[in-house]
Parts: C-alpha cells; structure tokens; sequence
C-alpha cells in the first residue's frame, strides 16, 4: 500500500526518548501511517469558528486549601527507587570530570 | 467454566453477612477458593494476598460482632484492577515498566472502598497501562473469556470483567478510557457502568489520558453497580476535575425506579455499517423491551459520530505521551543497566520497559503534539470534540437516555486483531464518544449469540444523569428477566 502518511520515525522516537528497535521502527512506521492516513477524515469536518476542548464540560480554576498535611518519609519516598544511596536516588554520572 | 453461581450478587451477599448466615471470613476463604479452582482457565488475577484479605475480612466480623460495621457491605471482597493504587500491593498496570512497583499510597475510591469496610480483592489483569480492547497487551498474563477461553475477555478491564463473569468476586472496579469498562463488561455478560467525567476521583489512579479517563464498578446486575458507584463517588479536594457536588443515592434512585416515562434515543449513526448481525437483533429486541415498559423510542441523530475514533486517538495518545514521560527509569519503575549517561538511561528504560502498544501510543501522541502538526493533527482533533459534545448536548433536548450497542461485534477470538491496531482501534467505535464528551453510560448484558457469546447494550445518559442512567438500566433488566 502507498503510504503518504510516513512519519519520520527516528525524529518521533527522540522526542519521546524511547529506544526503538530496527524491527519496531519499521513495524511502527508502518502501522502509524495506517492510522495517520484513517486521521484525514477529520480534514472533512468544518471547525471553522468552533473552540476546541480539552475537558468534557466547562470547568475553570479550582482551588483547595494549601495546608501542610501528612508526607512520606525519606525511606517510603525511596522505596520503589531503583537505585539509592545515604537516602537518595543513585543515578548514572551526568557532569564531566574537570 | 461453570456459569457464575447467583448467589454471588452483591446485595444478596452482603444481607447474608447482615443476617449473620454467613461471615466474611467465610465469604473471603469462598472466594480464594474460586480462585484457586477456577482462575487458572481464566487468569484475571496478577496476584491475590490471601492471608492480607482474610485479616481484613476477620476484621469486619469482629465490627460486626462488636455492632458496629461500617455500612451494610463491610466484609465485601473488590476486585481491583491493576491500576489502582492499593497501599502495600503490587501496582504494575500490566506492564514490566512497573512489575516490582508497590502503591505507597491509597487512591481516593480505596480510602472510600475502607472507610466501608469493602475489602480489595487481589490485582485484576488489563492490556497495559489500560491501552487496548482485549487484554493482550498485558505483559504480565494472559486472560481468557470465562464463556469461551479461544475468546479475549475485551479490554482493557479484562481480568475486572473475567473476575466477575467467572463468579470468583461479587464485584470490581475497572477504568474507563475509551470503553474499558464497557466493551469487557459486554463480552463477558456483566454490567459495567462508566461515570461522568469527574464523578470520581482519578487520585491513585494511574494516568493514561487524563481528560478521559474514569474509574467504575463492574458487577453481576445494575443494583450492585449502583450500590458500589454509591461507595467510590464523590468530591476530592487531590483531583482538580472532580466534580465538588456530593452524589445522590443511586441505589436508592435505581430501587425507585423512572418517575415518568423515558424518552429513548436511538442514534442512527450506531446502527449502521460494521454492526455484527446478531448484535444488531438483540439489542433491537432489548429496545422493544423498553418500549413494553412504556418508553417513547425516537431515532435520533449524532452527525460526528464517525469522526470520534480518529479525534480520540489522537487526544488520547497525546495526553499518554505527556503523562507517560514519568518513566524514566530514576525514580521508580524499570532501569537498564549499563546505561552510559542520564538520557541514555531514559531511552533505554523505556524501551525495554514498555510493551509495543504503549510504544506505538507514545510515539503517535508525540508526533500529533509535534511543532508542524500540532494544528493538523491535535487542534483539530480537539474542535472535532467539541462538536461530537454539542451532537450529544442537541440530542437530549429531546430524549432523556440513548440506546446504542456497546460494541460493534461480540468477543473476538485471541490473536485476531493483535497484529493490526487500526481494526483493534474500531472495536472501540460506540464507546470512545461518551469518554470524549464526559458521559455516564453503562453496559449491560442483552442476550447471547447463537454460539453462545454475550451482547450487551449500552445506555447513555446526560452529565451526571446516573440516576437516569441507572433507572433506564435496570428498568431493561427487570422486564428483560
């Protein structure tokens, strides 16, 4: 099938920082464009003027209190951490040696 | 697979507790046996904490003995899908992203479940991270249909939808995106009622796409759904959309019954092309029923009604791509090892932590938020909605409830649909626009193929119409014996 709907996939899978491998990339890139090209029909509807939504219904600022209340500890905060240390997450180095 | 045993409804369990003809010790050990026997056909549970839930149940007794129970369904076991935070218990979502995650809190519907002496009931399979109609996506097990095991159970509530229909809890709870609850509640023979948007707090319920996604009940008839709709719904100050007006009694208003009579849409748009045959002629049958009962039938006319899963896959997947970017691989959830760096680390965790169809989602919601498609693709979607709302908003100026077919086909078989996600995506075709414009709406059984397999038909009521929803339900279910 011709496919006009190509999504550049590698430029898409850094954006969402996801590793991909060649076999997904090229089962994905096909498959998505199958759904872009099922996405033209909204190109029919006229939305000319129309507000669009991003909730069912209208709703605006809701606010509560700001009151201090109960918190984890460090060790519940941590507890589903991969990798921790001195109460804190461990992580691979991201600053340069000077 | 024996068919559910009656006596496991809800209400009738919860008046034997009360009438002291049986305990909830009793009922919990009853349970964990069904599921013993009877789930390893099924696999609807991930895990079951029996020795967790038969404290909980000797507790209620001892509330009970005492004179003091915290409502009339305290000692009742709740089957919880995995994407409800439980404190203590697994929260995986199906997905090997979070396979070792234990909830460090309650969600808003748990602390409710309690507060009434419910007791959570093991963790329920779904496709992962609740994306999908059938529960294949889940990484974690396979759940069959309790009627026939070569069939999906739907999805992506399939183990809350299994763990019902198979008799081994009285009730569940589901999440409802795009017809989640719905369509397995369909395909299993059980109720399932989606809420209004905001009707429940979405607090400890993990997001998938945030202005669509509710959480309901799932059980054998529509009182039950109202009696435990009644027990997770209300305000909470920790989820910014839930609505602040306390509820109604919806057991009380689904007992009373319509105080006139219904006036019943049909929506043309959702009996046309694509409806299964015998779907088609049960619930047809199902709407002659109503109109014994004395509703006014109409047909009436949702003209965007086609557009509803293009607009949803795209809102859908664009509010996933958001909420998944959490998984990191830091702070909790799956880490690759031998990562060279920090954005090495979030690339790498997420690709091996992530099943196929949250990665497709992933990507498909980034690039319709992409710069250059923004406008095509999410704007666009996003006005389609508005329209698709205003459709439902015109037509009950005129009738009080729609009637529609939950879904366009019965159960599918295992594997047919999984290497295609476009004909996977229409299964969803009569339940994504209800989740888009905010509507309560439910499904309840409407008779069997000739092979055996469950229809249901699905009622669609205005914002926070439940109590109609309710009435027109169990109205049908009554007559329909």
């Amino acid at each position: 099938m011709k496919n006009d709907n190509a999504m550049d996939i590698d430029y898409v899978a850094r954006l969402a920082r996801v590793a991909l491998s060649d076999e997904e990339k090229a089962t994905f890139a096909k498959q998505l464009g199958d759904v872009l090209g099922y996405f033209e029909k909204l190109k029919e509807v006229d939305v000319d003027g129309v507000e669009p939504s991003a909730h069912p219904y209208e709703v605006s600022n809701v606010w509560r209190a700001d009151e201090p209340g109960p918190a984890f500890t460090v060790n519940e905060a941590l507890a589903n951490a991969p990798a921790r240390r001195d109460g804190q997450v461990v992580v691979p180095k991201v600053v340069e040696d000077a | 697979m024996s068919a559910p045993d009656p006596v496991l409804s809800a209400h009738e369990l919860a008046a034997s507790l009360v009438s002291g003809s049986r305990t909830a010790v009793q009922l919990a050990e009853d349970c964990l046996a069904r599921v013993r026997e009877r789930d390893p056909a099924v696999g609807a549970f991930l895990s079951v904490d029996g020795a967790k839930i038969l404290e909980a149940a000797r507790a209620s007794d001892e509330r009970r003995a005492r004179g003091a129970p915290l409502g009339p369904f305290d000692g009742l076991p709740v089957g919880m899908k995995d994407v409800i935070a439980v404190k203590g218990e697994p929260l995986t979502c199906a997905s090997r992203m979070l396979e070792t995650f234990v909830a460090p809190y309650d969600a808003h519907v748990t602390e409710r479940l309690r507060a009434r002496g419910l007791i959570p009931f093991g963790r329920l399979n779904m496709d992962e991270f609740a994306m999908g109609s059938s529960t294949e996506n889940s990484a974690l097990g396979t759940t069959r249909n309790p009627v026939d095991a070569d069939f999906t159970p739907g999805g992506s509530s399939g183990g809350s939808a299994a763990a019902v229909a198979a008799g081994m809890v009285p009730w569940s709870l589901g999440s409802d995106t795009g017809g989640s609850i719905r369509q397995p509640a369909s395909f299993c023979g059980v109720v399932g009622l989606k809420p209004t948007y905001g009707r429940v707090s979405r607090y400890g319920l993990v997001a998938y796409a945030s202005s669509l996604d509710q959480i309901g009940p799932m059980a054998h008839c529509v009182e039950d759904a109202a009696c435990l709709l009644d027990a997770i719904a209300g305000p909470d100050v920790r989820d910014s959309t839930s609505w602040r007006e306390a509820p109604p009694s919806f057991a009380e208003a689904a007992a009373r019954g319509p105080d006139r009579p219904l006036r019943v849409g049909l929506p043309k748009e959702y009996f046309g092309e694509g409806l299964d045959a015998e779907v088609e002629a049960s619930v047809r049958a199902a709407v002659e029923t109503l109109a014994a009962q004395g509703c006014e039938i109409s047909e009436i006319s949702l003209p965007h009604t086609e557009y509803a899963v293009p607009v949803y896959y795209i809102v859908a997947t664009a509010e996933a791509s958001s909420n998944l970017a959490r998984y990191d691989g830091v702070r909790y959830g799956h880490r690759a090892e031998g990562a060279a760096d920090g954005i090495d680390l979030y690339f790498r965790s997420r690709g091996e932590g992530f099943g196929s169809e949250v990665k497709r989602r992933i990507i498909l919601g980034t690039y319709v938020l992409s710069s250059g498609y923004y406008d095509a693709y999410y704007l666009r979607a996003q006005k389609v909605r508005t329209r698709i709302r205003e459709d439902f908003i015109k037509a009950f100026e005129t009738v009080d409830i729609l009637v529609t077919p939950t879904a366009p086909t019965p159960a599918f078989r295992r594997g047919e649909k999984t290497d295609d996600p476009l004909s996977m995506y229409l299964a969803d075709i009569y339940t994504i626009s209800a989740n888009l414009a905010g509507l309560p709406c439910l499904s309840v059984p409407c008779g069997k193929t000739q092979s055996g397999m469950p229809v249901g038909v699905q009622f669609i009521a205005p914002h926070f119409a439940e109590t109609t929803l309710l009435q027109a339900a169990r109205l049908y279910e009554s007559a329909r014996g």
